[in-house]
């Protein structure tokens, strides 16, 4: 089957069931921090930090508050993962784009089977984060409070389909491994800091107006309307925003890939 | 469908300033066993990434199983038909024997019946029932190609693309590489590959192209490249430690062509038997009489050996 941009689907799919297929031999090793991860952020800043803040902010408990922002960001964190270090090990040093090369796939599907696989660790994370939040919920820490929270779930393959393709589109541009750390010390942290998991974009001058330009804003915003079952117009265009920047992304990035090897 | 299945002509490839493939022709048959020999950096590799579609062409025009290859539009079709075992290990190091192939025939439209019965006989075939659950990490080296080999025939490809196929492996592992070419040619699969090994390709290709620094310099059956380059036999000898080549200056004059190399001198000749008597008595030096080779020849075009670079 061909998907628009002349991608084989078929092709994808090999590319993605390889992930899988290694993913299984590990699993039982790579499943648990999967759970460790948000449990220590929930403990240590929710609970732990949560304490000293009474008056919780914006009318939530300060766990019921961060709780759907670190959902958003363990969404991010588990496809740009698979599509930056994962993905530039596996073309350069593996040499493994090399040898579907040499099968009738072109580098467009493997890119694209490999984003497949990027929205699959998101979605493996979003899961893995549900169930501590749920866990905790029935614990007695409000944080999930409505029926709709279940969306959660498709919510992080959404975010993790945004991520995965930004990754790749980083990826594509670079030819050096060490210039990741840019990526994540000028990108990737910035957003997890000032996308209002912790404290409202508000708390500083223009920083709405500043993250609503960049994608971790909207995830958050999406995952809190659904946790807390107050789906409003910001979340909306929150989830257009992100609908559209994929779509966009989708177009230009797997034809942007080039197979690279250090050859 | 044409007999032929490749057709280059004036084939070119630049890196930078470095011309690695200048300018070559050839056309392949249907069935044929082709070799292509010479050095490290004589064009070979680049020349089979073009025939495996991983490198573009900068001149000339490519044509392979009837399609255009000059530019990339026809690749998925081509590389549907192409098998391709590359230089570098590409193997799966994180996948088994089993996984590698089963991921990999996932590319060539079978059915899930048709793939479980392709990937069992290619596993057949590489000879590694025994390792079929085995990381790839753990295998021998000579294993390791076995399963490129395999991998690469996973589509049932028309032509198989082999660069250097046997480099790198112990004598051993060679043969038996060899050998699974040589099944190949049984089975007249048409066959491309390249190589530094003279004695296996002269044994198994029907016909080489001896390439030196990005150009074709001789192209023919091996016997014929053999017979129109350098007389039927060579006496060779080795020179001890320090001796001058000046010792067998008397000699040089009695053969048909001569090389002089920093430790031995090459004597070409048809009646080797006279030659071989008087250097017997140089003393401290070897000689021997031995059939003429494609080194021979090669050596002769390009006034280097095969191993020199």
């Amino acid at each position: 089957m061909r998907l628009p941009g002349d991608i084989n689907l078929e092709f994808a799919l090999a590319v993605w069931w390889r992930n899988v297929t290694v993913y299984r031999h590990t699993w039982v090793k790579n499943i648990l921090p999967n759970f460790f991860e948000p449990l220590l952020y929930l403990v240590g800043m929710g609970v732990g930090l949560g304490y000293y803040m009474s008056s919780g902010i914006e009318g939530d408990d300060y766990l019921a508050f961060i709780g759907p922002g670190l959902f958003a960001s363990a969404a991010m964190n588990g496809a740009v993962f698979e599509t930056t270090y994962n993905m530039f090990v596996k073309m350069y040093f593996a040499k493994l784009y090399d040898a579907f090369l040499c099968t009738p796939a072109q580098i467009k599907d493997i890119a694209f089977g490999e984003l497949m696989w990027a929205v699959t660790r998101s979605l493996i994370y979003g899961f893995g984060f549900f169930v501590v939040l749920a866990a905790l919920t029935f614990a007695g820490y409000p944080i999930l409070k409505s029926p709709l929270a279940i969306l959660l779930i498709p919510a992080s393959a959404l975010i993790g389909m945004t991520f995965g393709l930004i990754g790749q589109l980083f990826t594509a541009s670079i030819r050096n491994i060490d210039l990741y750390s840019y990526f994540y010390t000028l990108f990737i942290t910035p957003m997890f800091l000032f996308s209002g998991i912790f404290f409202p974009t508000n708390r500083f001058p223009y920083g709405d107006e500043v993250a609503f330009f960049t994608p971790l804003y909207h995830g958050v915003r999406v995952c809190r309307a659904l946790a807390s079952g107050v789906w409003t117009n910001d979340a909306t265009i929150s989830t257009i925003w992100m609908v559209v920047v994929c779509a966009v992304l989708l177009a230009i990035v797997p034809g942007r890939m080039k197979p690279r090897s250090s050859r | 469908m044409s007999d032929v299945v490749v057709r280059a002509s004036q084939l070119r490839r630049v890196y930078g300033d470095f011309v690695a493939v200048d300018g070559i022709d050839f056309e392949i048959q249907r069935g044929e066993f082709f070799g292509f020999l010479g050095p490290n950096g004589a064009g070979k590799t680049t020349t089979m990434r073009m025939l495996y579609r991983a490198s573009s062409l900068d001149g000339g025009n490519l044509e392979i199983l009837g399609f255009d290859a000059s530019t990339s539009a026809n690749d998925r079709q081509i590389k549907a038909k192409v098998g391709v075992v590359p230089q570098d290990d590409n193997l799966d190091q994180e996948m088994s024997v089993f996984e590698n192939l089963d991921v990999f025939a996932r590319f060539y439209g079978y059915s899930r019946a048709e793939r479980a019965k392709r990937v069992e006989a290619m596993i057949e075939f590489a000879d590694l029932q025994t390792k079929r659950n085995d990381l790839v990490e753990r295998l021998s080296g000579g294993m390791k190609r076995r399963l490129m080999v395999a991998r690469g025939l996973l589509g049932a490809p028309e032509l198989i693309v082999l660069d250097e196929p046997s480099t790198g492996l112990d004598p051993r592992a060679r043969q038996r590489i060899w050998e699974k070419l040589a099944e190949l040619r049984r089975q007249k699969t048409t066959v491309i590959l390249t190589t530094h090994y003279m004695d296996e390709a002269e044994r198994l290709c029907d016909r080489i192209a001896i390439m030196n620094e990005g150009k074709i310099v001789a192209l023919d059956t091996p016997t014929k490249l053999i017979a129109d380059h350098v007389p039927a036999s060579v006496v060779e000898i080795r020179l001890g430690y320090d001796q001058d080549v000046a010792v067998a200056d008397a000699l040089i004059g009695q053969a048909i062509r001569s090389e002089v190399l920093k430790d031995r001198v090459l004597l070409y000749t048809d009646d080797p038997a006279p030659l071989v008597a008087q250097a017997a008595e140089i003393e401290g030096a070897l000689a021997l009489a031995r059939r003429s080779t494609l080194d021979d020849v090669f050596l002769k075009i390009t006034g280097h050996g095969l191993g020199d670079e």
